[in-house]
């Protein structure tokens, strides 16, 4: 049991990292700069990757240098950014207004948590903005300034506005607690977007949003390589199942098409989810296609500005158009359900030209899809087991103990907490809750969402994933967990690395990997391993034993 | 913007390190770069590097890991083609490392 922590780069042993100082600093908030630390911070971008979309004021600049190397009319061009957004988004305007300040939401918030950093507390991270907001468009602001909360807008701010809009991971955990609702994710989404006037992102965001106008997906990723890939997984899955499984891309009228995060055709831990994707298309012989043109689920834009997420979001219903499918299935990714729960009918309302999605396995309409014509693939799945649809073996996992990270967007963006439940416990003998408070609407932060799954800010993820580790440690100890489900591919990607520092010994699982080890498929070989070839418990010694 | 001093010739690099045009790369780089980490490459590493200057020309992207030990087992035989084997090569992970010196950008995205 005893695993040692693998520790980064650059970055104190678990014991001393977890020494949380929480006194404030001396002076008043507003008194107190902003210093950025490296390693709590994300390069800046690319200029080739602003450019790649059309962004204003793309330049090379750098984080730590002095000089940010802003356009002179800097502060117009923001200043002008919220005023226009006031105007647009009546959440923005009501949000910059009606706080109270009562602090229901300061502890709440993972950065905080784990880091001590005042700046962290929701209220005060969107008061940064606030003061800025009602220093120029308030009667109070302007005529008293500091005693009504309000400060002139200057380089130190802008930079502490930068600094902390890349320091919170748009998780919504703040919200819950708010007794006003305020969405303190939306100020940051409007912090962000403002930044982006000026030429300030991040390239962990940049770079992908430049790769996925460009190619379709997040990575990169040209038609030749999705297609070498996905023909790699299929070679791995015969091995392993003695199944040859069908999968196409592009393929015109088929009646459902499949959409995944493109960090599944990457990632360790995404292969092994996309793999049991597969495995389930192939036994029911779903009529689905991939698409090479539309080819990320997950949508970087979203981290960006509203506009550039529609940007990106539109290419799914171009696709959809163009292969004529009744329907859209969703992978296990997190925003993106975000994107399109919170976000697609505002922007495009309801699809016209697609069908109101029903199973062709189960007959099963799913009603709560009417309008954007997208079923997730745990409520497809969970569908299939409960009309009993797929043989399963849950003993092909026993080698896994298992618990659930409830992905924020998909639980607290959207209310989806049983479906990924409910396949777990059909598909594993051992599942275990983590504690009440931090699960399902409370779930913590992986830490690393909303674009900041960088390794240069490596500090800054370990101290957000501290809830989420602890609560995971409590498991551990207690009931022997030794994997961690999740259904989001920044949480497959990200939680390895903080799970390895924080509580070393435990995996993460996408759980249509975990679906793939139980799916018992026509055909099929007797299996000795699991889908990543590791053996089965009870096969450790080979076929001969 | 820092830069890598080779041959009299300053090249852009980014923040840590990764050559900002990967057709600006020479093969004298790569020992140039392993120096400053205190690994002296032998021809082992070569192997890796080659690989994934092929792959990226071919692909436009670094190759997965699972890709990248099934080449190898491919090429080396199984006693390579596994994680632990490249991690011993290239103690910086062989996808940041060995991309750095094969001059080739790191991957970004949900990875």
């Amino acid at each position: 049991m005893a695993v040692q922590p693998k520790v980064p780069k650059g970055i104190s042993y678990p014991d001393e990292l977890s020494k949380v100082d929480y006194k404030p600093p001396e002076k008043a908030w507003m008194d107190t700069p902003v210093v950025l630390k490296p390693n709590m911070f994300c390069w800046g971008n690319k200029e080739k990757s602003l450019k790649a979309v059309d962004f204003p004021n793309a330049r090379a600049w750098s984080v730590a240098d002095e000089d940010w190397k802003l356009p002179e009319n800097w502060k117009e061009i923001f200043l002008e950014g919220i005023r226009e957004r006031l105007d647009k988004y009546r959440t923005f305007r009501l949000f910059m207004d009606i706080c109270v300040r009562c602090g229901a939401c300061a502890d709440k918030c993972h950065f905080f948590i784990g880091g001590g950093d005042p700046k962290n507390m929701p209220v005060l991270r969107a008061e940064l903005l606030r003061s800025v907001y009602r220093k120029y468009f308030t009667g109070s602001g302007k005529a008293l300034g500091k005693l009504a909360g309000a400060r002139e807008l200057n380089i130190g701010v802008l930079k502490e506005l930068w600094y902390y809009a890349y320091q919170c991971t748009e998780c919504r955990r703040c919200s819950l607690f708010c007794p006003y609702g305020i969405d303190t994710a939306e100020v940051t989404i409007i912090a962000r977007e403002l930044l982006n006037l000026l030429g300030l992102n991040i390239e962990w965001i940049a770079g992908p949003v430049a790769n996925c106008w460009r190619t379709g997906n997040h990575m990169g990723l040209l038609p030749h390589t999705l297609r070498d890939t996905v023909e790699m997984f299929k070679a791995d899955l015969e091995t392993i199942t003695g199944v040859k499984v069908d999968y196409s891309f592009n393929r015109k009228g088929a009646e459902i098409l499949f959409v995944n995060p493109s960090g599944e055709y990457f990632d360790p831990n995404g292969n092994i989810t996309f793999m049991g994707y597969m495995l389930l298309f192939h036994e029911l012989g779903l009529d689905v296609t991939l698409s090479t043109y539309c080819s990320e689920g997950g949508n970087f834009g979203f981290f960006t500005s509203n506009e550039m997420a529609k940007r990106l979001h539109s290419k799914v219903y171009a696709e959809a158009k163009r292969l004529k499918v009744k329907w859209i299935l969703g992978g296990e990714c997190g925003h993106m359900w975000r994107v399109w729960h919170q976000y697609h009918n505002t922007w495009f309302g309801p699809v016209d030209f697609l069908e109101e999605p029903v199973s062709p396995i189960t007959g099963t309409k799913f009603e709560n899809a009417k309008s954007n014509k997208v079923v997730h693939i745990c409520e497809f799945t969970s569908d299939l087991i409960k009309h009993g649809k797929i043989k399963l073996d849950p003993s092909r996992n026993d080698n896994y103990i298992v618990t659930l990270h409830d992905s924020c967007n998909v639980s607290r963006g959207m209310g989806f907490f049983e479906e990924p439940r409910y396949i777990i416990k059909n598909v594993c003998n051992n599942f275990y809750e983590m504690p009440p408070n931090t699960i399902r609407e409370n779930t913590f932060c992986c830490g690393s969402g909303s674009g900041v799954n960088a390794s240069e800010n490596m500090e800054l993820r370990l101290r957000g994933a501290l809830p989420r580790a602890n609560a995971l440690k409590y498991v551990r100890e207690k009931f022997g967990v030794n994997t961690l489900a999740n259904i989001c591919q920044i949480d497959r990607a990200a939680l390895q690395t903080l799970a390895d520092y924080w509580v070393p010994g435990v995996a993460i699982r996408g759980v249509h990997e975990l679906v793939g080890n139980a799916l018992i498929m026509r055909g099929e070989k007797e299996r000795t391993t699991d889908l990543r070839g590791e053996p089965l418990l009870g096969k450790e010694g080979g076929e001969n034993v | 913007m820092p830069y890598l001093e080779f041959e009299g010739k300053q090249y852009e690099v980014d923040e840590e390190g990764y050559l900002q045009d990967w057709e600006t790369w020479q093969e004298g780089m790569a020992p140039v770069m392993a120096t400053q980490d205190g690994i002296t490459l032998g021809g082992e590493h070569w192997d890796i590097i080659k690989f994934l200057r092929e792959y990226f020309i071919k692909f436009q992207i670094a190759p997965p890991i699972k890709v990248l030990v099934k080449e190898i087992a491919k090429a080396m035989g199984p006693e390579k083609g596994n994680t632990k084997y490249l991690y011993e090569l290239y103690p910086g992970g062989p996808a940041k490392q060995a991309c750095r010196y094969a001059g080739l950008p790191k991957p970004t995205g949900c990875v």
